[in-house]
């Protein structure tokens, strides 16, 4: 079933649109939103609240990419493999992270927490290679460059495990 | 030299906000409009000479032309922004979207006004993140001030406006697509006729104009067609927005007169090839469009002298080949981009699509046969215009039959010598 929350949101777009099916892509991504991705369950929460037949609104999830029907890991790197990223020597990048990470282009590492997809064109291509993490840009990339960025994303989860380690003593 | 698409916009600055936009003669544009009638913005914007800036170059004022106007017309009417730049190679209407919103919001407004539109969608590509959260707070500012929603600053015209932001798929680009997007179907093309101006969004008469192109409305309308005129060295009215990315100097994009050659955009604003580089040749207007090579470089970057090179303007943001890059890898990355985005609707395109990427792939891994030319270019026969619903595959085509040509000796170098000539391995 549809949290409170995700339903409070899927009912404010709705408003946008003349009818409740033209909100089942907006409705997908809030879903995906909430819960990281949208499994099986996900498509039958969506579909039973727009009154849609679920096959049907499997058939618009699997068309675009952004919509995540396998679990992702907790952070989702989309590496620019267009033309201009790939003239710039995006491939050398492709290892790079890979050897990294440990995983190839479209899976995620065994702890969850980075999940590696090639993606299209992403709009800086002034400033190639690109690549996005999550909802942040990173342009003019390296392979140092890129491992600064890996360094600030597992400093912050550092953080927030000390934060909750923190949390829990004090309650104790 | 004139800049008025990018005058009010400073890159990694936040962009104006309405009263910021207001005092720099913003929404005066639209107050002017309003006080025209519809059929009279249509007249100024056809007087201008602005063509389409999404890359075919349709005359703006033409296609608003189709849309059945008056009493007994068919409601609601509906303007859609084409906001989901994704071209390769492409990153023009980013800088406008995230630059300025009140600019495209005004043009969004006029434009609609022209045609009697009541609902406008803004149908944004999910990258643009920053774009999104600016674009968001502009409309909902335009809101409270009167400029959107019922009876525009008193007038009789109302016009609602939201911001739907994308789940991915070059394919919504294209403009019937993008409407079976906006209803929440995946993105097929739909059969012309009906065209979008009688029979759109939900079946009602719909405009869809490109980011770009809305942006130049506002100025058209406030300081003349002749004025418009004035700012282009060709034909085509208006400055255009060019970009340039590959191994030059200074990639960018500039705001330039409409007709400035390819050579004084490559050599003077981005500063000519890198040291080391040799230029081969360029996509002029995205990945969609044919190779032009050094002997057209003083063409002008305009719909129809880009034609005298058998390419397209494009979206005017050129792709440079260099010479330690090979043709054909640039290729194969070109028709697996075109191939993984078919969305699967014509055969020509979902089947020879993946066939020329993997004729490309054997090529480039050195088991590339002579008979492989002659079967490259009957697909690209195959994927010529009227054998698919849409422009897209056609647009697939373009680089590869224009690289068979010019590229010759690399196609048959990787044939005869079995490598990738390129390849350091």
């Amino acid at each position: 079933m549809l949290s409170e929350q995700e339903r409070r949101e899927i009912e404010a777009h709705a408003r946008h649109y003349p009818n409740n099916r033209a909100v089942c892509i907006e409705a997908l991504k809030i879903v995906q939103q909430h819960r990281g991705w949208v499994s099986n369950e996900g498509i039958a929460d969506v579909a039973e609240a727009l009154q849609m037949k679920p096959a049907e609104l499997e058939s618009v999830a699997t068309f675009y990419n952004m919509i995540f029907r396998k679990q992702v890991g907790k952070h989702v790197i989309l590496l620019c493999d267009s033309v201009s990223c790939w003239i710039m020597g995006y491939e050398r990048l492709r290892e790079h992270l890979g050897d990294r990470l440990g995983i190839r282009p479209g899976q995620t590492t065994a702890d969850g927490r980075f999940t590696l997809l090639p993606n299209v064109c992403l709009g800086a291509c002034d400033h190639a290679p690109a690549m996005m993490v999550d909802d942040a840009h990173y342009q003019d990339l390296d392979p140092a460059r890129i491992d600064e960025i890996l360094a600030s994303y597992q400093q912050e989860e550092k953080k927030e495990e000390e934060k909750s380690t923190d949390g829990n003593a004090t309650d104790s | 030299m004139e800049t008025p698409l990018t005058h009010n916009i400073s890159p990694g600055r936040e962009p104006p906000d309405l009263a910021q936009y207001e005092k720099t003669g913003g929404y005066a544009a639209l107050r002017k409009a309003l006080g025209m009638a519809p059929a009279e913005v249509q007249a100024a914007v056809k007087e201008s000479n602005l063509r389409g800036r999404g890359g075919a170059g349709f005359p703006t004022a033409q296609k608003w032309s189709f849309v059945p106007m008056g009493d007994d017309a068919p409601r609601p009417k509906y303007l859609v922004c084409n906001a989901d730049e994704m071209e390769p190679g492409t990153f023009k209407d980013r800088l406008l979207l995230e630059g300025n919103p009140h600019q495209l919001i005004e043009g969004i407004i006029i434009s609609a006004y022209a045609i009697q539109g009541d609902v406008a969608y803004v149908f944004l590509r999910w990258a643009y993140k920053l774009a999104a959260r600016r674009m968001e707070k502009a409309i909902a500012e335009a809101y409270r001030h009167g400029y959107l929603g019922k009876n525009i600053l008193g007038s009789a015209y109302s016009l609602e406006m939201h911001l739907h932001v994308s789940a991915g798929r070059y394919m919504c680009g294209e403009e019937t697509a993008l409407l079976n997007a906006l209803e929440g179907k995946r993105a097929n093309p739909r059969a012309k006729p009906p065209y979008p101006q009688v029979s759109g969004l939900w079946g009602k008469p719909t405009i869809v104009n490109n980011v770009e192109t809305l942006c130049n409305i506002p100025h058209i309308v406030k300081q003349g067609a002749e004025w418009f005129k004035s700012l282009s060295r060709s034909d085509d009215g208006g400055t255009k927005l060019y970009g340039v990315s590959g191994r030059v100097k200074n990639p960018g994009l500039w705001e330039l007169p409409m007709g400035t050659s390819m050579r004084e955009i490559l050599e003077e604003h981005a500063g000519g090839m890198c040291d080391g580089y040799e230029f081969r040749g360029l996509l002029p207007g995205g990945a969609s469009t044919d190779f032009v090579t050094a002997e057209h470089l003083d063409l002008a970057m305009d719909f129809d002298s880009m034609k005298k090179a058998d390419s397209r303007l494009g979206t005017g943001t050129m792709i440079v080949l260099d010479d330690k890059t090979c043709p054909v890898g640039m290729l194969l990355n070109l028709e697996h981009f075109f191939a993984q985005e078919s969305c699967g609707w014509c055969t020509p395109c979902w089947s020879g699509l993946s066939w020329i990427e993997q004729i490309l792939q054997d090529m480039e891994e050195g088991r590339g046969r002579a008979s492989d030319l002659e079967l490259l270019e009957s697909h690209t026969r195959l994927l010529g215009p009227g054998h698919t619903f849409c422009a897209l595959a056609p647009g697939a085509a373009e680089p590869l039959q224009s690289g068979l040509k010019y590229f010759r000796d690399d196609f048959e170098r990787h044939i005869h010598e079995k490598r990738c000539p390129w390849s350091r391995a």
